[in-house]
Order: C-alpha cells, then sequence, then structure tokens
C-alpha cells in the first residue's frame, strides 16, 4: 500500500472476508491489520476514502469488546490525517463505548483522540456546547493510570482555558478532576516513565487554579485539607490556594474569608514545621494581594478592610502580653499581610508601628527590647519594596521622630545584641529616600543625632562588617553629617589613643577601618584622606609608630582607592593627595638614617604597593601624563620638586653605584606606579628606565630589591610596542643573564629576572620567553639553584598580586597554565628519571607546583595525564622528605581518591602504607593532609579496602593522641569512618 | 541490652529542641606546629554532641542529652567521665545511648583513657542497671559483636548527610 500499488480499497476488498467473520477475534485481527497499514500510510488516503472508512470505524465502535482496541487505534490514525466528521466521531466514542473498562493504552488512544480533534477541529467541538464536557467527564472519570491522567489533566485546563462552553456540568468537571486532590502518588522503583509525583501536583494544581468558576467548590476543599493530618497534604493545599489567589477575585473569597484566615492563622501559630509556616505566610500575602487587587462594585464593602482588621484584631494583643510567647509568628502574619499592597501596608503600620514603638518603651529588659526592635525592622524593610512614597500618606513618616528615638536608644544600650539589631535599623533607615530627602528637619535630624552622638566604639562594634557598610550606604546620603561629625570625631579616636593597650589598638584599628568604609562619597574623601595621611606621618614620626600600624593605615588608604576608582574627580583628587605624599614620606626615611626605619620594611612598602597601583589604574591617560613626568624623574634624576615637604638631607639616587641600599627598596613604589598606568600612557626616558632597572635586577645583593626591580623591568616590557627598541632590550637582557645564570654570585638575581620577564612576555617568539622551560628544566638538575628552580615554577603559574594582572592593564595570555601543563609536564616526569637522587626532589617539586595551580576544569579533562604523572610519581612522591612536595602530593591525591577510586584502588597496597607512614611526620600540615587521604581512602570500594581494615584501625589509634588538636579531629574522622567500613548501618 | 522500639510511637514524641554550639574556633595556638595542646573538656563534648539520637533525626547535643558541663576530662590521669541525661525518666533509649556514647569515645581515644559513661543521677528510673550495664566491659564488647545492634549503633555514629 505504502508504495502504490496496492490501494486501500482493494485491501478492504481482499480483506472482506475476515472483517466481516462472526468470530470477533478473526474480525478483530482483520482491523488490527487494517489499522496498522492505516498507522504507516494515512497520509496517502483521499478524501472520500477516509470518509468512508471513518464511517466504517464508527460502525464498528459497536463491535465486541475485543475488536475496539484496534478500531479506536484506526481512528486514531484516520483522524490525525484527515479532519471532519469530529463530532460524529466523537458522539460515537462517547456513546458507544466504555472508555474506563479498556487497558490503559487504549484509553490513552481515546485521550489522543480528543486532544487531537481539540487541537484542530475547535469550532466544530465548540458547536457540541456543553455535551462535548459531559462526554469527556464521563471518558475521565475513574482515570487511574498517572501517564494517562497527565494528558487528561492537559485536556481539562484547554477545555477550561478554551472556553468550552461547561453548562451546568461545572461542578462534575470539579468533582472528577478534585478526587485526585491532593495527589498522593509513589512512582515505582525502575519506573521507565519517569512520571514523578511533583509532574501530577503541579498540573493538577493548573486544573484547579484555573478559573474562579470552581472557587466555590475549592476552597471548602481546600480548608479542609489544609487542616489534615498529613503535611503533604496541607503544602498543597496551601501551594493551591497561592494559585488560585492569582486569578480570584473579591467575590470567589469573600464568603470563605474567615474560615481561611482562622486555618492559616492556626496553622502558623502551632506548627513546628518552616515549610508549612512559610507556605502559610505565602498564602496569606496572597490573598491579601488578591483582595488589594480586586476592583470594587460601588455598592460592595471592601473586603481588604474587613480581612485586615480580622487579622490585627486576632495579632494585635499578641504583641502586648508581657510574657511575648506568640509575637514572632504574630509578626510575621501581619508582615505577610503588610507586604501585599502598599494599601494594607499602610493600614497595617498605622495600628501596629505605634504599638510596637510604645511596647519598646515599655520594656525595660533589652533582650525584649532587642525582639520588638527586629519586629519593628521588619515592617521598615517592607516600606523599602515601595520606594518613594507620598509623604502624607506614609505612617511611617510620620513617626520618623519616634522610630529615630528608638533607633537611637537601642544603639546607647549597653547591649551588644540590641546595637547590632539597631545598627542594622539604621542601615534601612538609610536606605529610605523619602526619609532623608524630604525631611530636613526633626526626623532627619533624629537620624542625624545618632550618627553625630553615638560612639564610634558603639556604632563600629568589634568584627561588625554589617556596620561598616551601613554606614557606608548612609554616607551619601548624608555627606555633610559624615564629613562634618563623624570624621573628626574618628580623627580624634585616633589621636587620642596614645597608650598601646590592647583595647585601644583594636578601637584604632576599627576608627581606620570606619574612615575607609565612610568615604564613599566625594566629599566625604576629601576630609577623611587628609585624616589618615595625617595619622600615617604621625605614625613614622612617632617612635610608638610601628609598622602594623602603617599596614593599617594602607589598608585603609587602599579601601578608599578602590572605592573612588569609579568617580573620574574623585580618583584623581586620591591620586595627587596620596602619590606624592606617601612618595614623600618614603623618600625622606630613605634619606634620612635617623628616622625611623618603619616605611622601609618590607611588609610595609609591600602594602603601599596597592595603595599606589589602586590610585593610579583607573586614572584618565592625560592626568595619568601628567603623574608620570613627575615620578619618573623623580627616580633617575632624583628630582624631589613636586613632593610636599621636599627638603631632604642628602639627594634621593636609588639607581646611582653609591646610594644608599635603603633608597634603592623604593623602586617598589615606583613598579606600583609605572606598571600600573593605562597602556597608552607614554613613560619618558623609557629605554633608560629600562636600562636601569635591568641593571639593578642583576647587580643587587638585596633579594626584595632586585626582586622588586625584575617585576618592574617585565611589568613595563609587557606594555612596551613591539618594534626594534624592544628586541634591543630583551636581547641586553637575554645578554645579562645568560652569563648570570650559568656562574657568579648572583644566580638567582638572573633565575628571578628570567622568571619574571618570561611570566607574561610581549609578543611572541622572542628569546626570553623561549628561553625560559628549557633554562628552568636544565636548572632543576642543579644542585645549587635547583630548589629555587623549583620554587619558581610556582611564580611561573600563580596569579601575581602587584604587577601583570589584566587589573593593571597587563597584556596577559589566556590559556597559558594549559599550554605550559601540557608542553612540560612529560619532560619533568622524563627529567625525573633521568636525575641523580639528589636532585630528584626538585623535579617532584617543580611538578607539584605545576598540578597545584592548574585551574580545576583543566585538571579535570587532563586528568589521564594527571593521573599518568600522579600514579608514576606517587610512590617517590610518597617517600620524598620534602615537605612541599609531601603537601602537594597529598593534596592532589585527595580529589583523586574521591573522582576516580576505581583507578586509585590498582595502589591501595602502596597508598596505605605511605599515607599511614606520613601520619607521624613532624609537620603537623602533613599529618593532617595524610589523615585526610586515609579518610578519603573510604569511597574506594568495600572489597577493595577490607583486607586494610583492621590494619589502618590499628594504626591510626596512634594519631588519636597527637599532640595537636587539629591533627586528633582529622584523625577521629578517618577511624571512624574506616570502623563503618563493611560494618552494618553504614 | 534493649533495642529500639521498631514501629511503635516514639516515648517522647516532641522534645525540647536545643541550640546547636557551633564549630570549634581555631586559634593561632592550635596552628603553632611546636605547641601541645591537651585534651580538654570541649574536645571530648565535640566527639559525642553529634551523635544521633535512635528516635529523632536530632543530635544528642540537641536534644540536651549531652553537655559540656557534664564532661570531665583530666588528660594527665588519662581518664574521662561523661554523664548523660535521657530526654524522659522511662526512656527505653537510655541503654542504647550510652552505649553510642562509650562506642563513640573508644573508637576517638587513645587507648590509655579510662572512660566512664553513666546517666545523671536522679533523672532515671532505672539508672543503676543502666550504669551497671554500661560500665561491664564484657558486656559492652558482647553487644558489639550482635550485628543489630551494631548497626543502629554504628547509624547513631554516621556523619548526619
Amino acid at each position: 500500500v505504502k508504495d502504490g500499488s496496492w490501494t486501500v480499497l482493494q485491501l478492504v476488498e481482499a480483506l472482506g472476508f475476515c472483517l466481516e467473520n462472526t468470530d470477533p477475534r478473526t474480525r478483530g485481527r482483520g482491523i488490527q491489520l487494517l489499522s496498522q497499514v492505516l498507522l504507516e500510510c494515512h497520509s496517502l488516503l483521499q478524501e472520500k476514502e477516509a470518509l468512508h472508512l471513518v464511517l466504517f470505524y464508527e460502525n464498528r465502535l459497536q463491535d465486541h469488546h475485543l475488536v475496539i482496541p484496534s478500531v479506536l487505534q484506526g481512528l486514531r490514525a484516520l483522524v490525525s490525517s484527515s479532519p471532519g466528521l469530529a463530532v460524529s466521531v466523537l458522539k460515537a466514542i462517547f456513546q458507544e463505548v466504555h472508555v474506563q473498562s479498556l487497558l490503559q493504552l487504549d484509553r490513552h488512544t481515546v485521550y489522543s483522540i480528543i486532544t487531537n480533534f481539540m487541537g484542530t477541529r475547535e469550532e466544530e467541538l465548540k458547536g457540541l456546547g456543553a455535551d462535548f464536557t459531559f462526554g469527556f467527564i464521563q471518558v475521565m472519570d475513574g482515570e487511574k493510570d498517572p501517564r494517562n491522567l497527565l494528558v487528561a489533566f492537559q485536556i481539562v485546563r484547554d477545555l477550561i482555558a478554551k472556553n468550552y462552553a461547561l453548562g451546568p456540568f461545572v461542578e462534575e468537571l470539579f468533582e472528577v478532576t478534585s478526587c485526585y486532590f491532593p495527589i498522593d502518588f509513589t512512582p515505582p522503583p525502575n519506573d521507565p516513565h519517569g512520571i514523578q509525583r511533583e509532574d501530577l501536583i503541579l498540573s493538577l494544581r493548573a486544573v484547579l487554579a484555573s478559573t474562579p468558576q470552581f472557587a466555590e467548590f475549592l476552597l471548602p476543599l481546600l480548608i479542609e485539607k489544609m487542616d489534615s493530618d498529613l503535611q503533604s497534604a496541607k503544602l498543597d493545599a496551601l501551594q493551591t490556594l497561592t494559585a488560585c489567589c492569582a486569578i480570584y477575585g473579591q467575590k470567589e473569597l469573600q464568603e470563605f474569608l474567615p474560615s481561611l484566615w482562622s486555618s492559616l492563622r492556626r496553622e502558623v501559630f502551632q506548627t513546628a514545621s518552616e515549610k508549612v509556616e512559610a507556605e502559610c505566610l505565602a498564602a496569606l500575602h496572597a490573598l491579601a494581594a488578591c483582595l488589594s487587587r480586586s476592583v470594587l462594585s460601588s455598592d460592595a464593602e471592601d473586603l481588604l478592610d474587613s480581612f485586615l482588621s480580622s487579622i490585627l484584631q486576632d495579632c494585635r494583643h499578641h504583641l502586648c502580653e508581657p510574657d511575648m510567647k506568640l509575637v514572632w509568628p504574630s509578626a510575621k502574619l501581619l508582615q505577610a499581610a503588610a507586604g501585599a499592597s502598599l494599601r494594607s501596608y499602610h493600614r497595617l503600620t498605622h495600628s501596629v508601628l505605634p504599638l510596637l514603638l510604645e511596647q519598646y518603651n515599655k520594656h525595660s529588659q533589652s533582650s525584649q527590647r532587642r525582639t520588638i526592635l527586629e519586629m519593628l525592622l521588619g515592617f521598615l524593610e517592607l516600606q523599602q519594596k515601595w520606594g518613594h512614597v507620598e509623604e502624607d500618606e506614609s505612617t511611617v513618616l510620620s513617626l520618623r521622630a519616634p522610630v529615630c528615638s528608638v533607633v537611637f536608644s537601642a544603639l546607647t544600650d549597653p547591649s551588644v545584641q540590641l546595637q547590632l539589631v539597631g545598627i542594622r535599623a539604621l542601615t534601612v533607615l538609610g536606605s529610605l529616600q523619602g526619609w532623608c530627602l524630604a525631611s530636613p528637619g526633626e526626623a532627619g535630624g533624629g537620624l542625624r543625632v545618632c550618627i553625630a552622638y553615638v560612639p564610634p566604639s558603639v556604632l563600629f562594634p568589634p568584627g561588625s562588617e554589617a556596620a561598616m557598610e551601613a554606614a557606608g550606604s548612609l554616607a551619601p546620603v548624608y555627606p555633610k553629617v559624615f564629613s562634618g561629625r563623624m570624621v573628626p570625631r574618628l580623627g580624634e579616636e585616633l589621636q587620642s589613643g596614645r597608650e598601646r593597650s590592647l583595647d585601644l589598638r583594636s578601637l584604632r584599628q576599627r576608627c581606620l577601618q570606619a574612615l575607609a568604609a565612610v568615604s564613599t562619597h566625594t566629599s566625604i574623601v576629601r576630609e577623611t584622606v587628609p585624616v589618615l595621611l595625617q595619622h600615617l606621618r604621625k605614625v613614622q614620626k612617632g617612635t610608638a609608630g610601628s609598622a602594623q600600624e602603617v599596614i593599617s593605615v594602607c589598608q585603609s588608604l587602599h579601601r578608599v582607592a578602590l572605592q573612588c576608582q569609579q568617580d573620574a574627580e574623585g580618583c584623581w583628587y586620591f591620586h595627587q593627595a596620596v602619590v606624592p605624599c606617601v612618595l614623600a614620606m618614603a623618600v625622606q626615611a630613605s634619606t634620612q638614617p635617623l628616622l625611623g626605619k618603619a616605611l622601609l620594611e618590607e611588609d610595609v612598602l609591600a602594602a603601599m604597593v596597592p595603595v599606589i597601583s589602586a590610585a593610579t589604574t583607573h586614572l584618565s591617560p592625560e592626568l595619568a601624563a601628567q603623574s608620570v613626568a613627575h615620578v619618573v624623574p623623580l627616580f633617575l634624576d632624583g628630582e624631589v620638586s613636586f613632593l610636599p615637604q621636599n627638603s631632604f638631607p642628602c639627594s634621593f639616587q636609588p639607581f646611582e653605584g653609591e646610594c644608599l641600599e635603603a633608597q634603592r627598596r623604593l623602586v617598589a613604589l615606583l613598579m606600583a606606579f609605572v606598571c600600573s598606568l593605562p597602556r597608552d600612557v607614554a613613560i619618558p626616558q623609557q629605554e633608560r628606565l629600562l636600562r636601569e632597572l635591568l641593571a639593578l635586577s642583576c647587580s643587587c645583593n638585596c633579594p626584595f630589591t632586585a626582586t622588586t626591580a625584575a617585576k618592574c623591568f617585565a611589568g613595563l616590557l609587557n606594555k612596551h610596542p613591539a618594534g626594534q627598541q624592544l628586541d634591543e632590550i630583551l636581547q641586553l637582557a637575554v645578554n645579562r643573564m645568560e652569563p648570570g645564570l650559568a656562574e657568579g654570585p648572583r644566580r638567582e638575581q638572573a633565575l628571578t629576572l628570567l622568571l619574571w620577564v618570561s611570566r607574561e612576555p610581549p609578543g611572541r617568539g622572542h628569546p626570553v620567553p623561549a628561553l625560559c622551560p628549557s633554562q628552568l628544566l636544565g636548572l632543576l638538575g642543579d644542585v645549587e639553584l635547583g630548589p629555587a628552580a623549583a620554587d619558581g615554577f610556582s611564580l611561573l603559574m600563580a596569579e601575581s598580586p602587584d604587577v601583570l594582572h589584566k587589573g593593571c592593564h597587563a597584556d596577559v595570555r589566556i590559556m597559558f597554565r594549559q599550554r605550559f601543563f601540557t608542553d612540560n609536564v612529560p619532560k619533568l616526569v622524563q627529567g625525573f628519571h633521568g636525575a641523580g637522587p639528589d636532585v630528584k626532589a626538585n623535579y617532584l617539586k617543580g611538578l607539584s607546583h605545576v598540578l597545584n595551580h592548574l585551574p580545576k576544569p583543566v585538571l579535570v579533562t587532563e586528568l589521564p595525564t594527571v593521573r599518568a604523572g600522579r600514579e608514576l610519581l606517587t610512590p617517590p612522591a610518597l617517600s620524598c622528605s620534602d615537605r612541599v612536595v609531601q603537601l602537594s602530593t597529598l593534596s592532589c591525591l585527595q580529589p583523586l581518591l574521591l573522582e576516580a577510586p576505581q583507578i586509585m584502588s590498582l595502589h591501595i597496597d602502596t597508598l596505605v602504607t605511605k599515607f599511614l607512614s606520613l601520619t607521624s611526620s613532624p609537620a603537623m600540615a602533613v599529618r593532617i593532609a595524610a589523615l585526610r587521604c586515609a579518610h578519603a581512602l573510604t569511597s574506594l570500594p568495600t572489597i577493595v579496602l577490607l583486607p586494610y581494615k583492621a590494619r589502618v584501625i590499628r594504626a591510626l589509634a596512634k594519631p588519636l593522641d597527637d599532640k595537636k588538636r587539629l591533627v586528633r579531629k582529622e584523625a577521629v574522622a578517618a577511624r571512624g569512618e574506616w570502623f563503618l567500613v563493611g560494618s552494618p548501618g553504614r | 541490652m534493649v533495642g529500639p522500639a521498631g514501629g511503635a510511637p516514639l516515648e517522647n514524641a516532641n522534645p525540647l529542641i536545643y541550640r546547636r554550639s557551633g564549630e570549634r574556633p581555631v586559634t593561632a595556638r592550635e596552628e603553632d606546629d611546636e605547641l601541645p595542646d591537651s585534651i580538654d573538656d570541649r574536645e571530648i563534648f565535640d566527639l559525642i554532641r553529634s551523635i544521633n539520637d535512635p528516635e529523632h533525626p536530632l543530635t544528642l547535643e540537641e536534644l540536651n542529652v549531652v553537655e559540656q558541663v557534664r564532661v570531665k576530662v583530666n588528660d594527665a590521669e588519662s581518664t574521662v567521665a561523661v554523664e548523660f541525661t535521657p530526654t524522659i525518666p522511662h526512656c527505653s533509649m537510655a541503654t542504647l545511648i550510652g552505649l553510642s556514647i562509650k562506642v563513640k569515645l573508644i573508637r576517638s581515644l587513645p587507648e590509655r583513657f579510662k572512660m566512664d559513661v553513666h546517666i545523671t543521677p536522679g533523672t532515671h528510673a532505672s539508672e543503676h542497671a543502666v550504669n551497671k550495664q554500661l560500665a561491664d566491659k564484657e558486656r559492652v564488647a558482647a553487644a558489639l559483636e550482635n550485628s543489630h545492634l551494631l548497626e543502629v549503633v554504628n547509624q547513631c555514629l554516621s556523619a548526619r548527610s
């Protein structure tokens, strides 16, 4: 038939005997064959043929029940191709077939026939009127199979959504679907259809919540289920109610509001389950939102008002009860309703807020006050939702003054907990625009009083980042209060702390942090920066000035710098104010041997670097060019005229041969500046600068200075435009490096330079970067430089915090680590095998560094290589006595044990032995890592572990008595897990 | 020894729940490789506070069955004493809870320690009998040979997911 060599007519004639046979089985087989043919090639049928066949099939529906399944299949084939006759087919099905007595598959066929018609013949079906609905109700009545239910629910949803006439059958339709509510279905194990309970719940909910017409039947049902003992039924009912509120109006809800409210209230007051509580609150929120939305007819009363009144009536008195037992549930209910609409918010806060304020003043214990303030806070947070509100509308606005005084009293309370809530309240108030902008008068005044008079030690309690953030968000709103009041007071606190007691140090610390935190507005920055710089000067001069203090100031300055980066004006102000000042102080310290040396310590300089760097990266090119014209001559020619207080006893010549070591260290500050400049800023005398830096990095004895010079050199090269000049400089560098690496007293310095220049080299194919890996691999075998070269792998792979990263406009190669890994790991492994026993450890260490810095996704995709390397090296690496190697091997192995237990099982014997022996390593970190690995071993298959169980448990008894608590903790965890291996109840 | 009441209604269906203490903060001293840390009450308490109750999906700490003040340890003399308080005086789980605590300590403490696990005086009807069972080494060992009992104990000691 498919090929067209037979027509369907011929087939029917051929089958004639079968089709007319008196034995229903034979007839069945005949029709089955015909139906199957039709299924395959229904698209080839001509309209007239189809018509005849449909009539024939309709007729057959009256036939014996054995025949029906095949008939239905045939019909499905026919209706999917040739429309028409929908009405009569459906009528026939509704009339002749008792659907629910068919098998699941055949029922499914009926549903698909109906779905099909609904898709294509909507008009005709609507012509049937309510009969269609009724017919369908009969079809689906009693359906039990979840697969069919999903289809049936979809049909009902379409019936409602596409406005089919339901006629008098609304209740029947509701009954036939709602009888499944709440869904109680657990998919059988290994169910191939993958229907989850959740699918059924959602599709039934979509039906029930699809029309307001169901409301009068559904709401009583929901109320009944809310009172059920089953938690799942409760949750389902509440979620369905929430869904219904989206389409219901006042009319539908009216009758049931009192009982809905009493059910919801009872649940919130009594339930122990957070989930039920959350759903109740969501439902209440939805109800109130629905009521607020409804359009009222002129004579109807406003239900929202009476609904809220009943809520208030039932919750209000709980807020006042002295034992405060039900305050939280009541407050949550009120807040849920208040969050529904602006109207309900006003209605509720109008009554509740004065009450809370009154209660706050009535209670004297700070714990109770805290609870009340927290509730108040909840209402204030809701106000944020509505944005800016007209002044005369908002209750909150009219209550500004008392609210502020409550917050003030909380902030001045001795209880720290209450203070913290007060600070949160202050933050919320700060974010309410209407508060501050609309009211220069008393209310804003109240808040200002808080900021201005609460002592900083209270406003910024120890360890509270929230308070700092609060101040930061309030600062742009009240710049004047902050710059006029807060900043001077913080400054005073800084001055007053002369004693070195621990308390005052921590207070000073917090003041410094606070100064940085409030610098969120340009006008405040102009106040805080001088205070910070003044403190820095004082610390430098005073004998008490410790390096730690300078570092704290630098950290604060760094934070300020980051905060004003986006604002061009603030950024330039900061740059102009801070960079010359810091440079001047450093230069002064380096030229006066008698002055305190705190500023020149390595970690202090390291703390200054980010300040200068952050002050420079976001400068516009023109301004940066102005600045660079001052700074570079300072270092090259000792041009100090632009520095404030520039009378120094001797000249500043960091690059001159005879100069003081102290001056050379300041190259770090030069690096911070020039390496952070935008790429298109031209640096004056760049070639000379590069040569000086190169010379310094190769000749200086101090490792800090040499390294910094190398970094600065590399940072400048990275941004150097390609061309002949660049090639010359690079060649120069190679010429200095190669002999330096080969021999002499400064091999380390040469190595450092090589590493830094190779890290992010300019352009491609230059001699230095190409030199690097091979040189480095060669050096691993060097007895003297080997360890340093091994650590060099870490330097190459790790992110650098101060130079050569994206933040300071460096040209960063992507995928560098991956390429480095694939290129060099095989060589490292090879080198390891060829190496002598005294340098083997260097190769392991290098490999460890490479693996440790590899990004996790790469580690996974490259797992075979990693694994190959690891497996090869595991035994020697674990036997290696170098701590770094041990540690990196262990930390690399632990995820492998968890991710690839099958592979690791092959090495169980070695692993167990080595891990156990490392648990007695002298280094605590190694012991901990080894115990973690021993713990991770338990994820291997039990069958592999069992032979070792007794031995491991015995061996792990020893670390249980380790002298370090952290080690004992890991030992307990590992040993406990090993006890469970192969034991019942694991 | 008494097993858990399989399927029977909970004896104390609605217990009072207490707050969990957080993780012990790590001090600088603990991170110093050289200085030894002695085993203190909190460390022992940390071992047993996360044991699961056989009946409820809660820890012994949350049910206030164990408290830090009822843990006494003397590292120098190698002794540990733990008192535990059943939630109700007729709790049939008392022995099982005691056994779980005891097993946890046996698995987690160095062998030198002598451990004593008993009921807080005056909080259980058959306090004496339970204490006697818990103190009897052979009975404890025999109990752990019983695979059903071992399963329950292991479940109490498994880390909560």
